[in-house]
C-alpha cells in the first residue's frame, strides 16, 4: 500500500480542485479514484466510508478525511503552510474563507439554468472586481511582500492563485485594475511545484463541461 | 479599552451565534453591537471595519475578524479547544463541517415564504436523523467517551450541542432515535459555562422571528427571494 493521500471525487474539478492544488502546492504525490456511476457512490456509502454520504474523500495518514474545509486545514497544517502562530492563522483562515466565497459563485456557475447564467457570470465578475480582488490587492500593496501572509508562502497564496485563474477563464481582462494581483499571478505561477501542477500531464482538471455536470446528477441523484 | 471581544451583528442569530456560544462556553465575556440601521452598516462599510463588508465581525486581539469559520477557529485554539494535535483538530473540523452545514439549513429558514419553510422543515429534520445525528450517535457509541474527540471537551461538542437544540426547536422528539445524544445534550447542557448560558438573560439570541428577518433585508438590501433547499 502506498503513502500517497488517496482522493475519491469526480474527474473533474468540484470541491476537490481546491485540495489538488494544495497537495501540489507542497510537493506532495496522490492518487485519485474517479466516480463514474451511482453504483459506485452507493457503495462507498454503505461501505461505511463516508462519514457524512459526501465527497470529497481524502485518505490520508490512516484518516478517511471528508468535508473540504477540514481537509485544507489538515494539509496546510501538515506542510507548514499555514503561518507561524495563531495570528497568521487567523489571517489566513479570512483569506481563504473570502475566497472560497468567490469560489462557491464558480463552483456553482455550471450548475444554474441557462436564462441564469448570464446573470451569474455579471455576479461573479462584479464580487471579483469590487469585492475580493481589491482586498488581496491592497493587503500585497501594503506589506510590499510576495506572499500574502507573514513573508512566507502559505495556504492563502495557493487559494488565491487558483481563484485567479479560475476567473480569468470566465473573464480574461478581470485582472486589469490590478497590478499587485498580476506580479503574483506570474510569481506563484513560476513556483516550482505550482509551474509543475499547471502544465499538460499534472493532475488539475480541466473546466467543468456538460458532460462533468452530466455525470455529477447522475452520480447524485437522489 | 476593555479588553473584550466585540460582536457587530444583528440583534439575532444568524451566522454570529455560533460565535456567542463559543465564547460563552470558554466562559469568556463579550460585548456585542446590534445593526439596526442601513446607515449603521454603511458607517462600518465606510470606516474600512469589513474585510470583504460583510458581518459578523469581531473585533478581538486588535484584530477585526471577518468570516465566521476564521473567527471560531482562532477562538477555539486560543481558548484550547481544538484538539491537542494535528489529527485530533482534523476530526474537529470534518464534525464541525457537518453541524455546520446542518445548521445552515436552518439559518435559511426564516427569510423562506410559508411554503417554503414546510418544505424547508421536513428537509432539515431529514437531514438530521438520516446523515449527521448517526454520525454523531456512532462516534459516541464507539469510543464511549463524554466528549466527541480526545476525551476532552471541545469546539466540536459546543457546535453539535447548538445544532441538536436547533432542530429539536422545529421537531422536539427529534432525538428520540438517538440515546448517545440525549445523553450528549444532557451532559454538555450542564456544563457550568453552557448552562448558564442556556439561562433567561444570557446572550443567547431566540428564535429568529419577522422582526429579525425584516431588520436583516432592510440593513443589508438582501435576502429577498431565497428558495428551499
Amino acid at each position: 500500500m502506498s503513502g500517497k493521500p488517496r482522493l475519491t471525487y469526480l474527474n473533474g474539478r468540484g470541491r476537490m480542485e481546491s485540495i489538488r492544488w494544495l497537495l501540489a502546492a507542497a510537493g506532495v504525490e496522490f492518487e485519485e479514484v474517479f466516480l463514474q456511476t451511482k453504483e459506485q457512490y452507493d457503495k462507498l456509502i454503505k461501505d461505511g466510508l463516508l462519514l457524512f454520504q459526501q465527497v470529497p474523500l481524502v485518505e490520508i495518514d490512516g484518516m478517511k478525511m471528508v468535508q473540504t474545509r477540514a481537509i485544507l486545514s489538515y494539509i496546510a497544517g501538515k506542510y507548514n503552510l499555514y503561518g507561524k502562530d495563531l495570528k497568521e492563522r487567523a489571517l489566513i483562515d479570512m483569506y481563504v474563507e473570502g475566497i472560497s466565497d468567490l469560489m462557491q459563485m464558480i463552483l456553482m456557475f455550471p450548475f444554474s439554468p441557462p436564462d441564469a447564467k448570464e446573470k451569474n457570470l455579471d455576479s461573479i465578475k462584479e464580487k471579483a472586481t469590487n469585492r475580493y480582488f481589491p482586498v488581496f490587492e491592497k493587503v500585497l500593496k501594503q506589506h510590499g511582500q510576495d506572499f500574502l501572509v507573514g513573508n512566507k508562502f502559505s495556504w492563502a497564496d495557493v487559494q488565491l492563485i487558483e481563484a485567479i485563474l479560475a476567473v480569468e477563464e470566465k473573464i480574461p481582462a478581470v485582472l486589469s485594475g490590478f497590478p499587485q494581483l498580476q506580479a503574483f499571478k506570474t510569481k506563484m505561477s513560476n513556483m516550482p511545484t505550482i509551474k509543475k501542477f499547471l502544465q499538460p500531464g499534472s493532475p488539475r482538471k480541466p473546466p467543468p463541461d456538460d458532460h462533468y455536470v452530466e455525470t455529477v446528477m447522475k452520480v447524485f441523484k437522489r | 479599552m476593555s479588553k473584550k471581544p466585540k460582536l457587530y451583528y444583528f440583534n439575532g442569530r444568524g451566522k454570529m451565534e455560533s460565535v456567542r456560544w463559543l465564547l460563552a462556553a470558554a466562559g469568556v465575556e463579550f460585548e456585542e453591537e446590534f445593526l439596526e440601521t442601513r446607515e449603521q452598516y454603511e458607517k462600518l462599510l465606510q470606516g474600512g471595519s469589513l474585510l470583504f463588508q460583510q458581518v459578523p465581525m469581531v473585533e478581538i486581539d486588535g484584530m477585526r475578524m471577518v468570516q465566521t469559520r476564521a473567527i471560531l477557529c482562532y477562538i477555539a485554539a486560543k481558548y484550547n479547544l481544538y484538539g491537542k494535535d494535528l489529527k485530533e483538530r482534523a476530526l474537529i473540523d470534518m464534525y464541525v463541517g457537518g453541524t455546520d452545514d446542518l445548521m445552515g439549513f436552518i439559518m435559511m429558514f426564516p427569510f423562506l415564504s410559508a411554503e417554503d419553510k414546510e418544505k424547508q422543515c421536513a428537509f432539515i429534520v431529514q437531514k438530521a436523523t438520516s446523515r449527521y445525528f448517526p454520525a454523531y450517535e456512532k462516534v459516541l457509541k464507539d469510543h464511549g467517551q463524554d466528549f466527541l474527540v480526545g476525551n476532552s471537551f471541545s469546539w466540536a461538542d459546543v457546535h453539535l450541542l447548538e445544532a441538536i437544540l436547533m432542530v429539536e426547536e422545529k421537531k422536539s422528539d427529534v432525538l428520540s432515535g438517538f440515546p448517545q445524544l440525549q445523553a450528549f445534550k444532557a451532559r454538555i447542557s450542564n456544563i457550568p459555562t453552557i448552562k448558564k448560558f442556556l439561562e433567561p438573560g444570557s446572550q443567547r439570541k431566540p428564535v429568529p422571528d419577522d422582526k429579525y428577518v425584516e431588520t436583516v433585508r432592510r440593513v443589508l438590501r438582501m435576502y429577498y427571494d431565497l428558495k428551499a433547499n
